[in-house]
């Protein structure tokens, strides 16, 4: 009894051809990236780098300097929290349009917008800024600020498109503007989706609010850049020590917020 | 064209000089689902100011339509429609938000919003005759909660002014609904089943509230309902609607049971029990807002 | 107002809004919190505005125009492009190798000794956490600054980006193959391994077979999102396109940092199409 072509064992495409390509595609890319790897796992290397890394304990201590890291810290947290606010408010502002309440032409105009602020990364937006700006917190501020807005803009936008029509449609058949339509009807329903987003994008941006320093966007990204480029290796352990720390405490925070937001 | 069933001094398109400039009417009005199917077919309708009317009929017959064409919110496919003495779509766009603000349309489920709290969505009904700045405002501390307070004890449900929308029974939202419309100075009332889900006393003082509202403030009301004994008990002139054309306009001293049973067919026995709960139809006609 | 003629009884003495006192609290809060927050941030539109800076801005966006469209530099921003994919592919890849070891370690359903008592042994609970701690570790310092630490080590150039992102996409990785595997339905892998299979066996015949299509579908999202890590770490000589973005940007030339820049919108926008064509058609 011979089995039906059906049931006959078909050439396992997927699981042959896919590894295949994915193996010569990755001997492609290892041939490209240039610099001394047999040297990089040399005996030497690695004691090297294993040197580097030990030398990073202790952290350094000394209330001067601990002041100093707290001091950074705080401004770290101040262009987190400055800038998510900024592109909530930006973030709905661009929302509105782009939700397709002002017609298609708006629409689009406005998601493409959302989609630049969205793809450069903030650290290229900080970078760029700085040059306008100059050094310090204020380009970071404005960096989060503007790929944040481009994020929720789209995240808003997409809230405000799912909602329930009939509260805001009733309003204004009863003769209500849109402006205060949209406050007393939209608004109320799609407020805790916007919390939740904003927050969970603060979580993000107090980590990218730590690195954005290092193009001189101020906070401990800065510092870090700083003894790190003198290596010193051991305050740069206490400032990392701090970033680890303060990311921790915003999780925490925006997780808390969030719960109490479903209730 | 269609000839018209009323004299022609009522209808007179030419000029607004009607013998009751508030007159409310439809006059040979179709209103077509994109398919072809008409929602209302061929319906002239006249609603003098102060009147109060209930249609009924069968679900499905276009009292939701009907209702939502009376208040400018959709667009007659044929037809003339007249709101409050004026012609709403022959009026420019501003005109028309004016007009809109003078009448009331109240869904057949209340247009709450689940997070808001019951005193804003009662104030919502007089944010027309506020300022944006005004209405922005009373959002963050109420500038009249005493009013809300006053429309919803009619209602008895003054004691839900600070909840949420959503913590509330579907019979206290409904009444937290027609708490809206007391607050409003709408003077055409247009309601689709406004106390389908309150018990029959309840929905019977419910209506008296908003019968004596429209009366004091001379206002027309026009109600659909889907218990044809609330209608026949609580208003004088009734309308019978059934797939979308009218059966009858009658007082109600001339509704027969013969009549009614003609409109619901073997429907009747149902019209006599709880509507079943039905979702606004989303009608693909011309929406204009 | 309502004028019906039935009375319905005296209106409250007052009606006090029971959120108004809460809502004001959270309002100063708010003051005394944001006015400190944003004089730490230096946010201060008016320095924006000024002329120096006004000026400044001005002529920086003015070497943007035109982009660079050399044929030189079109070459080398592709050569760049292409090497930030190649640095992305074998990170993701080492990630993924990391990965593996640490996801089957920490992984409950496997363990032998917790199938008698429901209730782990203490030094393999002890070695479980601790192996759940270092991938939170991994996890949680910024790529970045691991691409830091490596250019430090290990010195310019694409090795420092390749190490970064096989750390911290090791975590990331690590954390998330394990909760796939444990999300799974544990009695399948619970029989074999109750009828004497080894932990190996158990995974390759129980859990693995469910499990697969999630796990590539995640990696290759992780992969798409190394693309983008990789351009960033070049910023801090992890090599790739980063590396050129930040060199251009240092010599003022706008021209070259556009272009770079759309193609790296293109780049991210191309991959993100891969990714999403592969998760289809495996998942």
């Amino acid at each position: 009894m011979s089995i039906p072509a059906s049931a006959a064992p078909r050439f396992p495409v997927k699981s042959v051809l896919v590894p295949t390509v994915f193996l010569v595609f990755l001997g492609a890319c290892i041939t490209t990236l240039s610099g001394d790897w047999s040297g990089l796992f040399s005996r030497a290397a690695v004691a090297n780098m294993l040197a580097f890394f030990v030398s990073f304990f202790p952290p350094a201590g000394g209330v001067a300097f601990l002041q100093r890291v707290v001091a950074a810290a705080m401004e770290t947290l101040a262009i987190s929290l400055i800038g998510t606010l900024l592109a909530a408010i930006g973030g709905l502002a661009l929302a509105l349009p782009a939700s397709g309440r002002s017609g298609k032409i708006a629409k689009a105009l406005t998601r493409w917008v959302a989609n630049v602020l969205r793809a450069v990364p903030e650290l290229v937006w900080a970078a760029m800024i700085v040059v306008a700006a100059g050094l310090g917190p204020l380009a970071g501020t404005l960096a989060l600020a503007i790929h944040t807005t481009g994020v929720l803009g789209r995240l808003f936008a997409e809230s405000l498109e799912n909602i329930a029509p009939e509260p805001y449609e009733a309003l204004r058949r009863n003769g209500v503007s849109p402006m205060p339509a949209f406050w007393y009807a939209t608004f109320p329903q799609v407020l805790p989706q916007l919390v939740s987003y904003t927050l969970y994008r603060w979580e993000n941006n107090i980590r990218a609010a730590a690195v954005l320093g290092v193009v001189g966007a101020g906070g401990l990204g800065q510092m870090l850049y700083v003894h790190l480029s003198l290596f010193q290796v051991q305050e740069a352990s206490t400032v990392l020590i701090a970033v680890v720390v303060l990311v921790g405490l915003v999780d925490a925070a925006s997780n808390a917020a969030r719960a109490r937001l479903i209730r | 064209m269609h000839v018209s069933a009323f004299p022609a001094s009522v209808t007179d398109s030419a000029s607004d000089t009607l013998t009751d400039p508030m007159l409310s009417s439809l006059d040979g009005v179709r209103v077509s689902y994109a398919g072809g199917v008409a929602a209302l077919d061929e319906v002239s309708l006249l609603f003098a100011r102060g009147e109060q009317v209930a249609i009924i009929g069968p679900s499905g017959a276009g009292k939701t339509t009907l209702l939502h064409t009376l208040g400018c919110a959709i667009r007659p496919t044929a037809g003339r429609v007249r709101v409050l003495g004026r012609d709403p779509w022959a009026m420019p766009y501003k005109a028309l938000h004016r007009l809109r603000s003078e009448l009331f349309i109240a869904p057949q489920s209340p247009p709450l919003p689940p997070r808001q709290r019951v005193v804003n969505a009662v104030l919502a009904g007089r944010v027309p005759q506020w300022t944006t700045w005004n209405a922005l405002k009373s959002l963050l501390h109420p500038l009249d909660a005493g009013a809300a307070h006053h429309a919803l004890a009619h209602f008895r449900v003054e004691d839900k002014l600070f909840l949420r929308c959503d913590r509330l029974s579907g019979g206290e939202r409904q009444r937290v609904g027609l708490a809206r419309l007391l607050v409003s100075k709408a003077r055409l009332l247009l309601l689709d089943e406004p106390v389908s889900a309150l018990d029959p006393a309840l929905a019977k003082s419910a209506l008296e509230t908003l019968q004596q509202e429209a009366f004091a403030r001379g206002a027309t009301l026009v109600v659909g309902l889907h218990a044809v004994d609330l209608a026949l008990a609580r208003f004088a002139r009734l309308i019978g609607l059934r797939s979308g054309r009218v059966a009858f306009d009658l007082p109600r001293a001339k509704v027969t049971d013969a009549l009614l049973a003609h409109l619901y067919g073997a429907d009747l026995g149902v019209a006599f029990q709880e509507p079943p709960s039905t979702d606004d139809a989303r009608l693909r006609v011309t929406r204009c807002l | 107002m309502s004028t019906v003629v039935r009375s319905v009884g005296p209106a409250p003495a007052s009606l006090r809004d029971p959120s108004g006192p809460a809502r004001i609290v959270w309002t100063i809060a708010a003051i005394l919190i944001l006015i400190p927050a944003a004089w730490l941030a230096e946010f201060n539109p008016a320095t924006l505005m000024g002329e120096a800076s006004l000026r400044a801005t001005g002529q920086f966006l003015a070497t943007f125009f035109p982009p660079a469209l050399g044929l030189d530099f079109l070459e080398l921003v592709a050569r760049a492009a292409w090497k930030t994919v190649a640095i992305a592919t074998v990170g993701t890849t080492l990630a993924v190798l990391i990965a593996i070891p640490f996801a089957l370690i920490a992984n409950r359903q496997l363990s032998v000794s917790a199938l008698a008592e429901e209730r782990m042994c203490f030094a393999c609970a002890a070695v479980r956490t601790g192996v759940r701690w270092l991938l939170i570790a991994l996890r949680t310092v910024p790529e970045i600054v691991w691409a830091l630490l490596f250019v430090r080590a290990v010195g310019l150039g694409d090795a420092a980006g390749v190490i970064a992102i096989a750390l911290t996409y090791g975590g990331m990785l690590g954390k998330v193959y394990m909760e796939i595997l444990e999300s799974n339905d544990a009695r399948t892998t619970r029989a074999l391994l109750v009828n004497g299979a080894s932990r190996m066996q158990a995974l390759l015949y129980g859990t693995l077979p469910v499990c697969l299509p999630e796990l590539v579908s995640y990696t290759v999202y992780r992969w798409e999102c190394a693309i983008r890590a990789s351009v960033i770490m070049g910023f801090v000589g992890a090599g790739g396109l980063g590396m050129q973005m930040e060199l251009s940007l240092k010599m003022f030339a706008g021209g070259e940092v556009l272009t770079m820049l759309a193609v790296f919108v293109a780049l991210v926008w191309f991959a993100d199409l891969v990714s999403a064509a592969l998760r289809r058609w495996l998942g």
